[in-house]
């Protein structure tokens, strides 16, 4: 078919740049390479493209006990059997020291080492200002980018791929994995949800009627006359053809990278393969739920651990994966609220206010948990029961955009919030 | 017409010479050599095609309707279209005997029309007949012990598993919680079981599927938002007793009448409605409300009065939650309550004497302070009745929620109706849009709702609204105006403004003509229609809807799904709308049933060509684009057409092919 100039780049070697290096001469004139790859090969060349994953941690994450501020004695007073031991000597059941007064929870520890090699920053007591304890409105005005609003139609997200709109760009600058587009990225720019990358193509049902069926598709499309449908249309073939080169069912994780046999560890490996794939990605968002442990949270062992075990290896397989190419990739993660401070009379905790995101990637000045803490002293805590909130969560998100992606204006990214430099928490590097 | 003749004509006039002659003469000769060359070449004179669709005849069944730039078959197929849920095989000659006018009369009084069928389809339903505290009763949300175990039971199974063969780590997908977050959702919710690989499990699929695109991915996921559309999530099985079947339950009944029903408008308008008056299913209790929002509130209204679907949405349970208004109360009631009571104790304690102080209600300290909640306020006007742009300010925004304090909902756990709780409604007069509101208690709304009724911008906005939805994306203003006008002088008539609609022009102009995008759920429901399918088990068609975009009830902002072609026409979106296709017309759908080979008649499966004639002709209604039909016949010239349909004796996979193409094709993702 039509990439032949590519045939034996196997595993997703092939980046913009190598277009345009060896499409010198290979490639001059193949009227079959993608619209938009042309079109970004005619321009000038351009460095690797910043790109952005957002983790969504839905039910609300209990961001005391990943991020556990071990030097606080309230801690241990309010959650008597929950609580994540102080850290100490070779002992592997508790918290793991970060600073000397907040410490990961300790199935977070292959975090650890990129937490002291800068490459991993946390922003804790951080959040939405809203004060709702739904999880349904939570999530919405966080999506939104835009607490208390519920009229917004958009996400925070697309608004920011339209400030910074990208001639010709490609079907994956926007890509959610899972089988519904996120609020986050609704929006007018075009985003797609990939529920499972080898699935990405056409289903011809009948044994060996691929290729007439395919084919059958892509020449309707490429030849009607409704223009919003041939536009759409082609870009799908496109996509298709793209990931077909890139062949996902044959990806192999690089520098030994381990990901957890988990719906998260396989969306994390997807998202490496995208982001490596030189397809045009620059924002992935990907969804990981179960946070909502209002009976048996568990301390040290129990659920919130073994979600914590699965995100924690996730992460520092991605890491490892990516190897080189972190240096143009944060991550960020988010959940709609914290939980209580006291664990209730379940062994688990309720929904709380502030919580705690982590910000990975080159780019980030890590080795340091952001924020000014509010402390968890019975007066401190935010209607006598939560983390207090001290960093707005789209004080964090707007520096990503800004430094990291290059939107120039956020206003209309977070309408009605303040996002002019001084307010931002200075976690990614200028 | 005359200067076309003449031009004609004089172009096959057999003596040029006469073109030096004076001007009066030419002009008399070339009229009467026209007359003659009338009757000498009647081939000639004739009215060319073009000219003969711009002035049909009139057609008998077009009879009584303002159609000028459509044919007889375009203008059935495009009120079959808007109208209804798409033709059905035989509908458009249906329609034809009986006279479109007569067609749509009838359609726009839906009780006259015999709907039995459809009925009987539904009878399996139980929830949909059941009240509120039936629901909630029977479908009781499963205790957190029980999730807790299933969850802890289903984690050993990963895990042995994924000790077993890492290949099989597919399975142990859990569903992402978006659609379900309020309750957060137990992940027994979104449980799936991959049916097809269950070889005890009811399988209707004949013929073997190629092992990338078997089921083997089946993945644990939201049960109405997508997902493998050939497995049973747990929670929506039929014999559960999980909230999550209420809502599996309503979806299904959605797709079975926009597909059976015979009083095709009266659907398309519920689900205009519902749409507009949007309530999430995810959010909370709002799962157990929706039977009866949709059943009691939005179906009976509409095609009648908007003030009265509007009050009954206000009063409604479900809107009531979904925008917080049944929380909403006057910041000072709680203080006027404590004061109430201590005048109270002070009066009617015993032996003359006060009783002591009674312990704070919330010995925790828990704030419980109740005060004025502008979800609703705003929304009623920005998406119910005026529009963004319909003249209100900040302030009045305010004024309306001030104005609906009080109205709130009774044992939302237990019964959930709508009560005015008086001890919550702010009393003081209010401004609203310039009018004062003070007609005391409960009337504050009652009249607040009358105004925005009758308020002009209210008759534009679901003017236009309608427009939108019937006609095109952007509605000409002159038919918005003429509808508006009659929305004001019918009282807010919604089947007069229709009628207004319906017999104008611009209702049948060439440029409404196939200009809407098919929503998803349009597309589903309409591909089932023009195929005959005949649909046991709804439910991968309604999982399909939700994959290719409109998670059925699960809308989650208060606006509604869209109803712009560009929300629909996305890049993930329409490869969904091809792969849907294909697994319909090639039956390879679980519970979904179509005969492709009697529809596409007996010699075509012999012959590829001819059944993509019948399958143009079938599905879009003969009308497509040349390219299409010249695309596909090169298409069909692969000799692995012929090949696959020697490997089927029945000739049936290949049948399925060609249907599933032009179901497929451009032509059908309009309407």
């Amino acid at each position: 078919m039509s990439y032949e100039c590519c045939e034996g780049v196997r595993g997703l070697r092939f980046s913009r740049r190598y277009f345009l290096k060896q499409g010198g001469v290979a490639m001059v004139g193949l009227s079959a390479m993608p619209a938009f790859l042309q079109r970004a090969a005619a321009s000038t060349p351009m460095p690797n493209k910043n790109q952005l994953v957002v983790l969504f941690q839905r039910g609300a994450a209990d961001g005391l006990n990943i991020v556990v501020p071990f030097g606080e004695s309230n801690y241990y007073r309010m959650r008597p059997t929950i609580a994540i031991p102080q850290p100490k000597r070779g002992g592997a059941d508790a918290a793991v020291d970060l600073d000397g007064f907040f410490g990961l929870h300790p199935s977070l520890a292959p975090l650890e080492p990129l937490f002291h090699k800068n490459q991993l920053a946390i922003v804790h007591a951080a959040g939405s200002p809203d004060p709702t304890r739904s999880h349904f409105d939570a999530q919405d005005f966080m999506e939104s980018g835009t607490p208390g609003l519920k009229s917004t139609e958009n996400g925070w997200l697309n608004r920011a791929l339209e400030a910074v709109p990208e001639e010709g760009a490609s079907p994956f600058r926007a890509v959610a994995i899972g089988p519904n587009l996120p609020r986050t990225l609704q929006g007018a720019a075009p985003a797609i949800a990939l529920p499972d990358l080898r699935q990405f193509k056409v289903m011809a049902q009948a044994p060996g009627m691929g290729p007439v069926v395919e084919g059958g598709f892509e020449a309707m499309y490429a030849q009607t006359v409704d223009k919003a449908l041939q536009g759409t249309g082609t870009e799908t073939f496109e996509a298709i053809n793209l990931l077909r080169k890139a062949d996902p069912e044959k990806y192999q994780p690089e520098n030994g990278a381990q990901y957890p046999a988990s719906r998260l560890g396989r969306s994390l490996q997807e998202i490496g393969q995208l982001l490596k794939a030189g397809i045009g990605v620059e924002v992935l968002f990907v969804d990981c739920g179960g946070w909502d442990n209002h009976v048996n949270e568990g301390g040290v062992q129990g659920q919130l651990s073994n979600l914590l075990r699965d995100l924690g290896q996730g992460l520092a397989a991605f890491h490892q994966d990516l190897g080189d190419r972190m240096e143009n990739i944060v991550f960020v993660t988010m959940s709609e609220f914290g939980r209580t401070a006291r664990e209730n009379g379940n062994r688990g905790t309720d929904h709380g206010h502030a919580n705690c995101m982590f910000v990975m990637g080159g780019d980030v000045r890590g080795g340091q948990v952001y924020g000014k803490w509010p402390g968890l002293n019975d007066h401190q805590l935010n209607e006598g029961r939560d983390l207090a909130l001290a960093t707005d969560f789209r004080s964090v998100l707007g520096e990503i955009l800004a430094k990291h992606i290059g939107v120039a204006d956020l206003k209309p990214v977070f309408p009605g919030f303040d996002t002019s430099p001084r307010k931002f928490p200075g976690l990614i590097k200028t | 017409m005359r200067s076309r003749n003449f031009r004609a004509s004089s172009h096959r006039f057999p003596f040029p010479w006469i073109a030096a002659t004076p001007r009066s003469f030419l002009a008399l000769l070339l009229s009467c050599s026209c007359a003659l060359l009338g009757l000498e070449f009647p081939g000639v004179a004739a009215t060319p095609p073009a000219a003969k669709e711009k002035k049909p005849k009139a057609d008998p069944a077009l009879k009584g309707l303002p159609i000028s730039e459509l044919s007889p078959e375009q203008a059935i197929l495009h009120a079959l279209n808007r109208l209804a849920y798409g033709p059905r095989p035989g509908d458009a000659e249906r329609v034809r005997q009986m006279g479109l006018a007569k067609w749509i009369e009838q359609q726009l009084s839906p009780s006259s029309i015999e709907d039995k069928a459809v009925e009987a389809r539904l009878e399996d339903y139980q929830t949909l007949r059941m009240s509120t505290a039936k629901l909630i009763a029977e479908y009781p949300q499963p205790k957190p012990a029980v999730i807790q175990a299933e969850r802890q039971e289903r984690e050993r199974a990963q895990e042995g598993q994924r000790r077993g063969d890492a290949a099989a780590s597919e399975k142990e997908m859990q569903a992402p919680q978006t659609q379900d977050a309020q309750s957060s959702s137990p992940p027994g919710e979104s449980v799936s079981q991959p049916a097809a690989e269950n070889p005890t499990a009811p399988a209707p699929m004949k013929e073997p599927i190629e092992p990338d695109q078997a089921v083997k991915g089946a993945r644990r996921r939201e049960a109405l938002g997508g997902g493998d559309p050939n497995s049973v999530p747990r929670a929506v099985a039929d014999d559960s007793k999980r909230p999550a079947r209420i809502v599996a339950e309503l979806a299904m009944a959605k797709v079975t009448r926009a597909i059976y029903s015979e009083r095709q408008l009266q659907q398309v308008m519920d689900d205009f409605w519902f749409n507009h008056f949007n309530v999430f299913a995810g959010k909370g209790e709002d799962r157990y409300y929706l039977t009866s929002y949709e059943r009691d509130v939005i179906q009976p209204h509409t095609l009648g009065k908007f003030k009265d679907l509007l009050a009954a949405t206000a009063k409604s349970p479900a809107m009531l939650f979904y925008l917080d208004n049944f929380l909403s109360a006057d910041p000072r009631a709680a203080e006027r309550q404590a004061m109430l009571r201590a005048m109270r104790q002070a009066r009617y304690g015993p032996f003359g004497r006060p009783w002591p102080p009674r312990p704070p209600v919330n010995p925790q300290g828990k704030k419980n302070e109740r005060g004025l909640n502008e979800n609703y306020g705003r929304e009623l006007m920005e998406l119910h009745t005026l529009g963004v742009d319909g003249g209100y300010t900040q302030k009045d925004v305010t004024e309306v929620a001030r104005s609906f304090t009080g109205w709130t909902i009774d044992k939302p756990r237990i019964y959930a109706d709508f009560k005015f709780d008086e001890r919550l409604h702010d009393p003081d007069p209010k401004m609203v849009l310039g009018k004062k509101i003070h007609a005391g208690g409960m009337k504050d709304g009652e009249q607040v709702l009358d105004l925005l009724v009758h308020h002009p911008s209210t008759a534009k906005f679901i003017s236009t609204e309608l427009a939108r939805r019937f006609v095109s994306d952007n509605p000409p203003p002159a038919l918005v105006n003429r509808m508006a006008e009659t929305f004001q002088s019918s009282d807010g008539d919604i089947r007069a403004v229709m009628k207004t609609m319906i017999w104008s022009p611009e209702f049948w102009s060439r440029d409404a003509y196939r200009a809407k995008i098919k929503t998803p759920f349009e597309l589903v429901v309409s591909a089932a229609r023009s195929l005959g399918t005949d649909v046991d088990t709804p439910l991968p068609l309604v999982q399909w809807v939700g994959r290719i975009g409109e998670p059925l009830y699960q809308c989650q902002p208060p606006t509604g799904y869209s109803d712009k072609a560009e929300t629909w026409v996305n890049t993930g979106a329409l490869l969904n709308r091809l792969n849907f296709s294909l697994a319909l017309a090639g039956n390879r759908m679980r519970g979904a049933r179509t005969d492709v080979a009697s529809l596409l008649g007996a010699d075509s499966s012999a012959d590829p060509k001819a059944a993509l004639d019948h399958a143009v002709e079938v599905f879009l209604g003969g009308q497509a684009a040349p390219a299409t039909v010249e695309t596909l016949e090169k298409q069909l010239d692969n000799p692995q057409v012929l090949r696959a349909k020697l490997d089927d004796p029945r000739g049936e996979a290949d049948l399925g092919v060609i249907a599933g193409l032009v179901l497929g094709a451009p032509e059908f993702q309009r309407r």
